[in-house]
């Protein structure tokens, strides 16, 4: 605690009493109560512009929980790590023996070490794996474990994860912030580097590859980014050179796993998953999952893609074990555990249960398999009465699924939780990889605090504080160097690539770039509209009156919001505008609307984060903040909306720019400018049918040829070159035809003539694909028509015809193109279908 | 004895398929009670990718897939199967061994044991509800005969269950046979197991076919034209024994057995994944012939 005097008072425990400790808070006294607060906005803030968020499982809003990073470390000293380190070692190899016997020989089993039921039982075990060795060392790759100190200062596993254990980047990108924000309070402290473990996985995948390939491709598969981890899996493909795919991005043919890319199939070598087993391959699996790759296990039985972990590995994540673990080591190692485990009793042996029976009210039940909808575990010491004659009941119908653990009391670890120094349980994470016939561990991991006293249950979905965990190093020269750490990581190989980039990428990356200038469109638009449809409620000139009304109609018809401001209530809307443009602006739901073309714009850039620099990414969380914040000011003046409107404008237009820097010029540029120039183009041509088409008193068409050249930033342009009034042949010539003007029509057709010629070729020969045709159409059709021609005024229908016409062409070709572009290479038009008999 | 047993399966699609996966679990295995002597198997189109081998519990498996363009997916197995008379004097000598005493003896060491073990647990699609367990109940009485209480559990079936193919299908959960009482055979067969595990008892699930001729002067069974299902108890020393709920009869000489597994899913006749964008229609034709 802190005293007034601005110094620490440490509670008298143990843990304070240590070395380390003592260096870090003196560090930390020197920081002062005040800077330690403002340390710990920063770091929520640099989490926050690094894109560290933990989803809420399926959140259709999209909302990330922010990431929450405790600025007090969890630290280990030098010893006790290497207990630890050799303790996981040994785990992590038992583990392998474990799950290789379970899928082989079933040694185990068959002399009497292991009980049949807690193999046979468990929802994990998949008789469809069995007799599948993959390649390499090890069959478990990566071995993760969760643990907790116990007041006399042991440590314990809690739970062994090996399906495909999360935290690991987490782990990184808190280091990051710690290095970052608060350096200080690494003074004098040596601690461990976690580069050279991301080194190995990269290693430990690459080893286990099936084939001779030189280079093997790695894919990390996703099931999307509604994942609660999502955020873990792009740093992993970022920072390890992998491409990130969901289930559909690949395919099994001939027995072997493909990746679908723009140029066609890539054959797959490894397959690092972040989906759990079962989900993997509905053929013979989950049936009705849509996030694995039918026909999976085959290509794994034919030796031709190896998975981290392998299908059915979670059978290990097993609470039934933990009571046979000594005798198991002894059988495979000949050792006795060097960790700890918690005493346990398995209840499908009779004694064993009526012990579980007799002591339920002081243990706590788990067990032997999760499922989602049911509590894994339970703290029985919580429970009253009643409950406890349920559980016993439900214990005796299947007594070989539960297990009873003896209740450990959990030391406490220092806190800084608002504003105070508190205790919390902390429970930490650290990870082990296959390496060269060992396992490497994690120096560090990724600690998880709660400050709930009573309860040991710690879970992100449920909120609660992590922290940067520090391993002490006593050896000479290994004093810590975030840089040299991160320049490590970053210092790897990196597949090229461009040479496959895999559709779903492709098609992302297009609707980025066209849900960006939809957004700066729409933006652009509503901004110029809000300005003169206040002007014009101050003076009632008919005039004005028209030309409001006129715009107003085509905010509708160009954001595409119908019926608003036509149909039954347009003349009440028109009368007071101000209701239905706050929700074109604001409302997420309303289809069309910019709240709703931003985050459609957020969740095409979240589908690929790992494309986007790490200052593009800072633009748009700014971006997406201050948005946030005009919503909820939006009644205080349109002036504050308008110049939030400017803030979107300046942020899009700052993301385009960053790309045009920091994106390779690859087929990922090609698609990414592609889908913007598409979008241009569909914009321009939408707004000149809602502005311009029709006949108008010629001051009302003056005003607003006014307000489509300034929103299309091209006033500036228009009165450089003709230095003339406004005039609708030069008006169409400016934006239709002018190829000197970047914002002009032809301009943004010759830009996606040249992008769609670059794609690649799918079928062979000199003839032209089918989308190459439709943009030369489209371009010539702009090079046939004259601006004379279109501003000739049909008097039967009172509207410039032509141009009507000849618009309304442009825009069906262009839709044409889109519908080519995307049956051509994003082959995701094709559903996954079970036939079932 | 001997048959000819031919099933078709023929899915006709309304769009183009571009790929298929499939498993078929439809070559009939060699028993204690049959031989298969001979199986043709004609898919067209032809696979481009064909793959036979034994699933883990013994069952023949052809893993097919087909990566061109195709409307029309058609899978005729034809296999021709001797059945040889069981020996009935053993059954009568264990057929009173309590069902309170399977539970004991199967936790004794050996490999048949071990392996009926892990037939106990529920799996997602036999899971018993409270009505499926007291349901259970009256035939499990204390200190009866494990076969004679299944005996009595496939009567009561028959008796108690309307056959009704167009009442469920493949995904209609159990609870809701129960609750009905209707179903086809193969929720018969899953009602039937979920009864025998609440009891804590190894059960299993029986692919197969039935001979539909039917015999002068007698009613035609139910099953006609298509595969058929069952389920099987297993008494140690003694082996699995068949029952027929759908029939109400200890299955012999004109049921064929395909293969087992703890429920359908394990034995699944044929099952794939597609990608297309339409939908499909589904024949399945099976013809029972015997041959002596």
């Amino acid at each position: 605690m802190l005293s007034e005097t601005g110094q620490f008072i440490l509670p008298n425990h143990p843990f304070f009493l240590q070395q380390e400790w003592n260096t870090f808070f003196s560090s930390f006294s020197k920081l002062g109560n005040e800077e330690i607060a403002n340390r710990s906005q920063d770091i929520m803030r640099f989490l926050k512009e690094n894109g560290v968020t933990y989803q809420i499982y399926n959140d259709q809003t999209g909302l990330n929980r922010a990431w929450n990073l405790d600025i007090v470390p969890f630290i280990v000293d030098a010893n006790e790590w290497r207990l630890i380190e050799a303790g996981l070692q040994q785990r992590a190899t038992l583990f392998n023996l474990i799950l290789q016997d379970i899928y082989g020989q079933q040694r185990l089993i068959k002399d009497g070490i292991l009980p049949m039921e807690i193999v046979y039982n468990h929802n994990g075990f998949l008789r469809e794996c069995c007799g599948i060795q993959q390649a390499g060392h090890h069959q478990l790759v990566i071995y993760s474990a969760d643990m907790a100190r116990s007041k006399d200062g042991r440590i314990w596993i809690l739970n062994d994860r090996t399906q495909a254990p999360s935290g690991s980047g987490y782990a990184w990108e808190n280091r990051m912030a710690m290095a970052r924000i608060v350096p200080e309070l690494f003074n004098g402290q040596k601690v461990k580097r976690l580069s050279p473990f991301f080194h190995s996985m990269r290693q430990a995948l690459t080893q286990i590859a099936p084939s001779t390939a030189a280079t093997p491709r790695i894919v990390i598969l996703t099931p999307g980014p509604g994942n609660e981890t999502y955020f873990e899996h792009s740093f992993l493909s970022s920072h390890l050179g992998f491409t990130m795919v969901q289930g559909d991005d690949l395919m099994v043919k001939d027995n072997f796993v493909w990746l679908k890319t723009l140029g066609g199939l890539e054959k797959v070598d490894v397959i690092m998953r972040r989906v759990d087993d079962v989900y993997c391959d509905p053929l013979e699996l989950k049936e009705d999952s849509l996030l694995g790759v039918p026909g999976l296990l085959q290509a794994v039985r034919s030796g031709n893609v190896s998975i981290a972990n392998p299908l059915g590995s979670s059978v290990v994540e097993n609470p039934g074990l933990i009571p046979f673990l000594p005798a198991i080591a002894r059988y495979f190692l000949n050792e006795p555990l060097k960790l700890p485990t918690i005493a346990s009793w398995w209840c499908g042996q009779p004694q064993a249960l009526n012990y579980v029976l007799d002591n339920l009210s002081s243990l706590v039940i788990k067990r032997i398999f999760r499922e989602s909808d049911k509590r894994t575990s339970v703290d029985a010491t919580l429970l009253d009465h009643a409950a406890l004659q349920e559980l016993k009941e439900r214990i005796k119908t299947q007594p070989h699924l539960y297990v009873g653990q003896e209740k450990v009391d959990f030391s406490l670890s220092p806190s800084w939780v608002n504003g105070n120094l508190e205790s919390s349980h902390a429970l930490f994470r650290s990870f082990a990889v296959s390496d060269n016939g060992g396992y490497t561990i994690m120096n560090g991991g990724l600690t998880r605090t709660s400050l709930d006293k009573e309860n040991m249950i710690i879970s992100n979905q449920l909120g609660g504080f992590s922290k940067d965990t520090w391993i002490l190093s006593d050896e000479e020269n290994s004093v810590l160097h975030i840089k040299k750490d991160q320049d490590h990581l970053q210092d790897q190989p990196t597949h090229d690539k461009s040479d496959y980039l895999p559709s779903r990428t492709g098609e992302n990356l297009f609707w980025a770039g066209r849900y960006a200038e939809r957004v700066l469109g729409n933006a652009r638009f509503l901004r110029t509209v809000m300005q003169v449809v206040e002007e014009a409620n101050k003076a009632f000139i008919d005039n004005d009156l028209d030309l409001k009304k006129s715009l107003l109609t085509a905010v509708t018809a160009y954001t595409n919001t119908f019926p608003g401001f036509t149909g039954k209530e347009a003349r009440q809307k028109m009368e007071n505008p101000w209701k239905e443009l706050a929700d074109v602006l604001f409302d997420e739901k309303r289809v069309g609307g910019l709240s709703y073309n931003i985050s459609c714009f957020l969740r095409s850039l979240e589908a690929i984060r790992d494309h986007w620099s790490g200052d593009t990414w800072r633009v748009i969380k700014e971006m997406e903040e201050n948005w946030q914040r005009a919503k909820s000011v939006q009644n205080k003046g349109n002036y504050k909306i308008q110049s939030a409107l400017d803030g979107i404008i300046t942020s899009m237009m700052a993301f385009v720019s960053l790309n045009r820097e920091t994106i390779s010029r690859d087929r990922g540029w090609v698609l990414l400018d592609s889908g913007r120039k598409m979008e241009q183009s569909i914009l321009l041509v939408g707004m000149l049918r809602a502005t311009l088409t029709r006949k108008n008193a010629d001051a009302v068409e003056y005003l607003l040829q006014e307000v489509v050249l300034n929103s299309n930033e091209s006033m500036v342009n228009y009165r450089f070159k003709y230095k003339a009034h406004l005039q609708l042949p030069l008006v169409l010539d400016l934006l239709l035809f002018d190829p000197n003007n970047p914002r002009s029509l032809l301009y943004q057709v010759e830009k996606m003539k040249a992008y769609l010629s670059a794609l690649p070729k799918i079928q062979n020969g000199h003839s032209l694909s089918e989308h190459e045709r439709l943009v030369l159409e489209v371009f010539t059709k702009i090079k046939l028509s004259g601006k004379d021609e279109l501003s000739v005024v049909d008097e039967a229908t009172q509207s410039y015809k032509n141009l009507d016409n000849f618009l309304t062409e442009i825009n069906a070709l262009i839709y044409n193109i889109y519908n080519v572009v995307s049956s051509t290479y994003f082959k995701h038009a094709q559903t996954q279908q079970q036939l079932f008999r | 004895m001997e048959y000819q047993v031919t099933h078709t399966t023929e899915y006709e699609y309304n769009n183009s398929v571009s790929l298929c996966h499939n498993m078929a679990k439809l070559l009939v295995r060699n028993t204690a009670t049959q031989l298969c002597k001979n199986t043709e198997i004609e898919i067209t189109p032809q696979p481009d990718i064909l793959r036979e081998y034994e699933d883990y519990f013994g069952n023949k498996v052809i893993y097919f897939a087909i990566q061109k363009e195709h409307r029309r997916l058609a899978v005729t197995v034809k296999s021709q199967v001797k059945k040889i008379v069981a020996d009935k004097a053993e059954l009568s000598f264990f057929a009173g061994t309590s069902w309170e005493q399977v539970k004991q003896q199967v936790l004794e060491p050996g490999e048949e044991n071990f392996n009926a073990r892990q037939y106990i647990s529920e799996t997602p699609v036999t899971a018993a509800n409270e009505d499926i367990a007291a349901y259970a109940a009256q035939f499990f009485t204390p200190g009866r005969p494990f076969l004679e209480a299944a005996n009595d559990l496939m009567q009561q079936i028959y008796l108690d269950f309307e056959f009704n193919p167009r009442f469920t299908t493949v995904a209609t959960p159990l609870t809701e046979v129960m609750k009905f009482r209707k179903g086809v055979c193969q929720d018969f067969a899953h009602l039937a197991i979920a009864c025998v595990r609440t009891m804590g008892l190894p059960v299993r699930y029986v692919s197969g076919y039935l001979e539909t001729v039917a015999p002068i002067g007698k009613p035609k069974l139910t099953g006609v034209d298509a595969s058929h299902a069952w389920f099987a108890v297993y008494v140690p020393q003694l082996g699995w024994i068949d029952f027929d709920p759908t029939n109400n009869m200890i299955p012999g000489m004109r049921h064929i057995t395909i293969g087992w597994g703890r429920d359908y899913t394990d034995i699944t006749p044929l099952k794939g994944v597609i990608l297309s964008s339409g939908h499909h229609q589904l024949r399945v034709l099976v013809d029972v012939k015997r041959l002596d």
